[in-house]
């Protein structure tokens, strides 16, 4: 299953927590400038696989590449370095930081030099840009000075999206993007990752079917950690298996 | 309005702070002229302390590392002065203070090295464990007279003009200039996309890592910068006494200077001046009521905690912070 423009490629991947595998020999690919999502019920391991690809979580098994490099058992620092940006499914941005200082913060990332002392941060205008294109995609230019914390809901969510766009990636992780949003919002973030698709290599946990369909290239189903099957949305959609997990478990899939 | 207690201040905010430097500075400097000699060495001993004061905010304030061992460094260079210093004659300042700065970077970067990877409550008592064995290798050891503690003879020279640092005054305005200098160094260092980092480090460490941090060492540089400042602050203590003794390294001194910053406020470099002035006249104070001194002294910092969770530094910020809302309560919000 690998092909040499393969930007993210997993093989055999597993993660057991004790007896509990969580992942389970996940084979998958992620191509340039696609959107990739991962769909399944809850606890079929498919944040257990952002955290395997993210570095946040060791591998059991198995081995990622990214590139063709071999990066399988990588600190998350160096591979988020290496291109691999990720948001989390519970919001995680700096509070008591402004919206700016969070994407600004976010571009500094790529060039960590420790001994930058003496000139202030914002005297650095390649990463002041960098926020600023990163907060004008997210629709976030407006909000700039406001502190994180009292942004709305939605708009936090933007930022994360916003703060790894800052980072310039090759590839997103974004971990259930929608997760809480109202419809409208759901809608706008929609549109955004439709935008960055052209560019970027997305691969989308989301638990929102109507996105999900209307969003992904190429979908795979997991179920218990394994994946049930992967294919192009069509595929899935009348794929009998799939129907039927989806069936058994509470989850409905209106969009099927 | 921006927030102005967190990174991008306003510009207003800065000249505030900048206003409040210099006024702290010229009262310092006009100080000598009115007052006597045993309040000019108070005061002497007040700045030496804030500049210990200070060192340990940029860990605890600024990155979020809350060392119960910062008295190791300070003592270090203390006793690099006073094992360096000739016998009979004055000790060179430009070759004993960086052969005591050195000393004590190395031993932050040892340490630190050692305690850099773990957090919270182990990370206190990895450094309260890594500074009782320093103290413990001077108080038990003839190297430097052990429990005694040795004299440093006399006083550091500058070998510049007619400056004396033997005499009070002189000393008295090198300390003021150190203690204007790191304060200027860490408000620089604090803006710097280092000192960024750090903020956002304290802030949420998983982040920083996330978005391609590396965190431990931007830890660890905080540990080692802290350390030597704090080594700057033990060579004049021992400079200004001309005494060292291994109390100067006992974990009473770090939770001291650990006070002095909960007092005055963590996370601004005001509060740990503030703190380091309030503690210190507090104490005076107080002894001179009672001899229990040490138990007004602690009632007041329980009630000072529970007040002002953020120190004295807070209490001025607060005001000022009413003050401007109250006068700009119209403005619409960005």
């Amino acid at each position: 299953m690998s092909s040499p423009e393969a930007l993210l490629l997993t093989t055999g991947l597993s993660r057991a927590f004790g007896g509990l595998v969580a992942v389970d020999s996940v084979s998958l690919q992620l191509d340039p400038a696609t959107i990739h999502a991962v769909i399944g019920p809850n606890g079929a391991g498919k944040s257990t696989l952002v955290n395997l690809l993210a570095g946040e979580v060791k591998p059991s098994s198995g081995s990622i590449r990214l590139r063709g490099e071999d990066i399988t058992g990588w600190k998350p620092d160096r591979i988020a370095r290496r291109g691999v940006a990720r948001t989390f499914q519970h919001t995680n941005v700096f509070p008591d930081f402004t919206v700016f200082e969070n994407c600004r913060l976010a571009a500094q990332s790529r060039n960590v030099h420790l001994m930058r002392w003496l000139k202030p941060a914002e005297s650095y205008r390649e990463w002041n840009d960098a926020a600023r294109s990163a907060m004008a995609m997210a629709d976030l230019g407006a909000r700039a000075g406001v502190p994180a914390h009292s942004l709305s809901h939605g708009e936090r969510r933007a930022l994360e999206i916003a703060m790894s766009l800052a980072t310039a990636p090759a590839v997103l992780l974004l971990d259930e993007p929608l997760a809480g949003m109202g419809a409208e919002e759901s809608i706008r973030i929609v549109a955004l990752l439709k935008r960055l698709s052209a560019d970027h290599s997305i691969l989308l946990i989301e638990h929102d079917m109507d996105a999900v369909f209307a969003l992904a290239d190429r979908l795979t189903v997991m179920v218990n950690g394994a994946v049930l099957a992967s294919g192009s949305p069509n595929a899935i959609r009348a794929n009998a298996e799939v129907q039927a997990a989806y069936l058994g478990a509470d989850v409905p899939m209106t969009a099927l | 309005m921006a927030d102005p207690e967190h990174p991008r201040r306003s510009t207003v905010s800065d000249r505030v702070i900048t206003w409040w430097l210099v006024l702290g500075i010229l009262a310092l400097a006009i100080f000598p002229a009115i007052a006597e000699q045993f309040y000019l060495q108070l005061i002497t001993k007040i700045m030496i302390l804030s500049i210990f004061a200070l060192s340990l905010d940029l860990l605890v304030g600024y990155a979020g590392l809350v060392s119960l061992g910062h008295a190791a460094f300070f003592g270090v260079a203390a006793y690099t002065l006073a094992l360096a210093a000739p016998a009979s004659d004055p000790p060179n300042l430009w070759l004993t203070l960086p052969l005591a700065l050195a000393t004590s970077a190395v031993i932050a970067l040892v340490i630190g090295a050692l305690v850099i990877r773990t957090a919270g409550v182990y990370f206190i008592m990895a450094t309260l464990a890594f500074a009782q064995m320093v103290y413990y290798f001077f108080h038990d050891t003839r190297l430097a007279g052990g429990s005694d503690g040795i004299y440093v003879n006399s006083r550091p020279s500058l070998e510049i003009g007619s400056i004396d640092l033997a005499q009070d005054l002189h000393f008295y305005y090198l300390v003021l200039a150190a203690l204007a200098g790191v304060f200027i160094l860490l408000g620089i260092v604090l803006r710097s996309p280092f000192g960024r980092a750090l903020q956002g480090i304290k802030a949420n460490e998983q982040r920083m890592r996330a978005l391609g941090y590396p965190t431990l060492r931007y830890k660890l540089a905080a540990f080692v910068l802290a350390g030597t400042l704090a080594g700057l602050a033990g060579y004049l203590a021992a400079a200004k006494e001309g005494y060292v003794n291994p109390e100067l390294l006992a974990w009473h001194q770090s939770g001291m200077v650990l006070v002095m910053l909960i007092l005055g406020g963590m996370g601004t470099l005001f509060g740990a001046v503030i703190g380091a002035f309030s503690y210190v006249l507090l104490q005076e104070w107080f002894s001179n009521l009672t001899k229990h001194w040490q138990l007004l002294m602690g009632s007041f910092i329980v009630l000072a905690v529970l007040v002002l969770p953020r120190g004295l530094a807070g209490l001025g910020r607060s005001i000022a912070l009413r003050r401007r809302l109250s006068a700009s309560r119209d403005d619409v919000e960005p």
